[in-house]
């Protein structure tokens, strides 16, 4: 099969799904001219002239016109720029996108994408850098999609982009140029399937994003000590798929959560005390959660390190979480 | 709608006995939560509005009652709405602020002021650029809201991509508790208009024709394709914030000499010079619509409640085994 990049995946379901659909158009900061600050719109570079629109600097209307647009026929892709510059416009998300269909009594529809990258690039610094799906997770009205292969990535966004409800899609900022195998024929991944990147029988690691890979280097080095580690990728944090983590955790007994979001409150909170409420039984040691550190990121490249997990600490969770048996 | 004086005399009085009522009923205890009077405010809307197609759009406010009345809405499912029933527009999910009607062209009473702005615009967005239509969309808010963001984002935004959108600023010269002159940089919300290259035009919002021929020139601009308009409609609020303000903030005096200068009486003075309205008619029209008032209280009072489970329903439209 070919390869192509995470973000030429991105790329490549937004314009299958612009050429069907007359409807679908995208705006944002910094997208039109040169496609895109991580070349996200590489490949929509100079077509659909008018429906590729780069806007001003003005982040609550950025989000809160795609109420508008969509309740007027419009079915509006919207780019955050950065998931941290969300917040600058978070009042119209929160409240306006988030709610305005429960409020209405469940009129009309609202087929917003909210997309751009979030998580860490290379010394960005606390206003570059935060990943924040969490918070979408917490306050409900959205869908929370946060892909880590370019073929997960393609598969959501065509979803994402025949939904009638609102999606908010994460993409991890040193993932755009990962590769990976993209068929050419048309597939749709549904939300709320987890995907078990790694089948194993010792322990369960639940991740997303860019944690699912250095969890899937983490089994491999475990691998050579005979620790056999299930790595379940969750793909969407809304919904998100209790059954296939508690049916893992039903064969393993052992569970590692692993985020690059802070540790303190992060959605792996949520997954945990799930399993608790619901697998209590089938635990055989207590959960360990791999996160952030609980500070905004630090620019010099050690302090950096030392607040962002990777490989090494999912290594240790797993190897605590042994040890507690 | 045309301009049929007697149609928007009727349209002001409905606006009037409807947010009477809906006071009378919340002091009485049968309306929960808040209700924000447009009583004072009637001509804006309604002059406003009989510019107006049924396909056109408009943002509301908290004050909004008389936004949706203006844009033909049923006043029995505002009254249920207001009630909490189920019959209500928004099945008792949204209450008196949050009245929505899409299918009339109502994209939401807004809870956050200023937050129907950033909705215009959109709405301005998909006319131009997926309907190609020339359909317009008004955007009322208040003066309090055009000190947030959204409106210089949104006024900065609609006159870069010329978006047919119509600003009305209703402009009663109070945020809550807060003096218009004291919070607010200029003398003239319109004035602003010129930091986005649009025009800006106040008007007498106490004069429902003024409102009327602004709108009427601004709305046929938009629909040419030729921008936004910023208006500014000077009224008062003769009412409290809420029901139930204890409106500690301004004199009785001053409100008595604004109650003068109320948009109904001053209209239904002209229409009579004009031998529009008679004394009999005029009884006929505040009696039918009395009637009809009472009508939506009885239907708003007979409809039921939700039942519990419908709290969890209305989120998505794709509801499959999803765990809100
Ligand atoms: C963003 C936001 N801040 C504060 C409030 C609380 N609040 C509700 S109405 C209001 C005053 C609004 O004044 P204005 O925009 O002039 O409208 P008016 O009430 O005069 O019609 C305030 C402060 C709110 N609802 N939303």
């Amino acid at each position: 099969m070919r390869e192509i990049t995470f973000s030429e995946a991105i790329c490549e379901a937004i314009r299958e799904e612009m050429e069907k659909n007359p409807a679908i158009f995208t705006y944002g900061e910094d997208i039109a001219k040169q496609g895109g600050i991580f070349g996200t719109y590489k490949c929509i570079l100079g077509k659909f002239k008018e429906k590729v629109i780069d806007t001003p600097i003005s982040e609550e209307v950025i989000y809160g016109s795609a109420v508008g647009a969509a309740l007027a026929g419009g079915r509006p892709i919207v780019e955050f720029h950065f998931a941290d510059f969300l917040f600058t416009g978070m009042c119209s998300i929160v409240n306006q996108i988030m709610k305005i269909r429960y409020m209405s009594g469940g009129q009309g529809k609202l087929p917003i994408i909210l997309r751009g990258p979030d998580g860490v690039a290379r010394s960005a610094a606390a206003h570059h850098s935060q990943s924040i799906e969490t918070v979408f997770m917490h306050i409900p009205g959205i869908k929370v999609v946060i892909p880590s292969t370019p073929y997960d990535a393609k598969g959501l966004m065509k979803t994402a982009l025949r939904s009638d409800d609102p999606v908010i899609f994460f993409e991890h900022k040193r993932l755009y140029k990962t590769k990976g195998p993209v068929p050419e024929e048309e597939y749709l991944i549904p939300f709320g399937e987890a995907d078990i990147k790694r089948e194993g029988d010792d322990v369960t690691v639940i991740a997303t994003s860019r944690m699912v890979l250095e969890s899937l280097e983490a089994a491999k080095e475990l691998e050579e000590e005979g620790i056999s580690v299930e790595v379940i990728d969750l793909r969407t944090l809304v919904p998100w798929d209790k059954e296939t983590v508690v049916k893992s955790i039903k064969k393993t007994h052992k569970a590692v959560i692993a985020h690059e979001t802070w540790k303190r409150a992060g959605w792996g909170a949520e997954v945990a005390s799930t399993i608790y409420e619901e697998a209590f039984e089938y635990l055989d040691a207590p959960i360990k959660r791999v996160g952030a550190k609980n500070v905004p990121h630090p620019f010099s490249p050690p302090l950096e390190e030392a607040v962002v997990p990777d490989k090494r600490d999912v290594v240790n969770a797993i190897k605590e979480v042994l040890e507690n048996v | 709608m045309g301009m049929d004086l007697l149609s928007l005399y009727e349209t002001m009085v409905k606006i009037r006995l409807f947010d009477t009522k809906a006071e009378e009923l919340f002091l009485e205890g049968k309306i929960p939560g808040f209700i924000h009077s447009y009583v004072g405010e009637e001509a804006i809307a309604t002059g406003v509005s009989a510019n107006l197609r049924p396909d056109d759009y408009i943002t509301s406010t908290h004050r909004g009652h008389g936004h949706m009345i203006a844009k033909g809405a049923d006043v029995k499912k505002m009254m249920a709405e207001l009630y909490g029933k189920k019959t209500g527009y928004c099945k008792g999910k949204g209450g008196s602020m949050h009245i929505m009607d899409f299918s009339l062209g109502v994209l939401g009473a807004n809870g956050v002021v200023g937050g129907g702005i950033p909705i215009a615009v959109g709405a301005g967005m998909s006319i131009k650029l997926v309907k190609k239509s020339d359909q317009v969309v008004v955007c009322y808010f208040g003066d309090g809201a055009s000190n947030r963001g959204t409106f210089h984002e949104g006024l900065n935004w609609a006159s870069v991509y010329k978006l047919p959108v119509i600003f009305v600023c209703e402009n009663n010269m109070y945020a809550s508790t807060a003096y218009m002159p004291e919070t607010t940089s200029v003398q003239d919300i319109s004035s602003r208009a010129v930091a986005y290259n649009m025009p800006g035009i106040a008007v007498d919002g106490n004069d429902v024709l003024a409102v009327y021929e602004a709108a009427k020139e601004a709305i046929e601009r938009a629909r040419k394709g030729e921008g936004p308009t910023l208006i500014e409609a000077k009224t008062y609020r003769l009412k409290g914030h809420f029901v139930g303000d204890p409106e500690l903030y301004r004199s009785k005096e001053e409100v008595k000499k604004f109650w003068e200068k109320e948009p109904i009486g001053r209209f239904e003075k002209l229409l009579f010079e004009k031998g529009i309205l008679t004394e009999i008619k005029k009884k006929e029209i505040w009696d039918k619509i009395k009637n009809e008032i009472e009508e939506a209280v009885k239907f708003a009072e007979k409809s039921e409640f939700p039942p519990p489970e419908d709290a969890l329903t209305d989120m998505f439209i794709d509801d499959r085994k999803y765990d809100y």
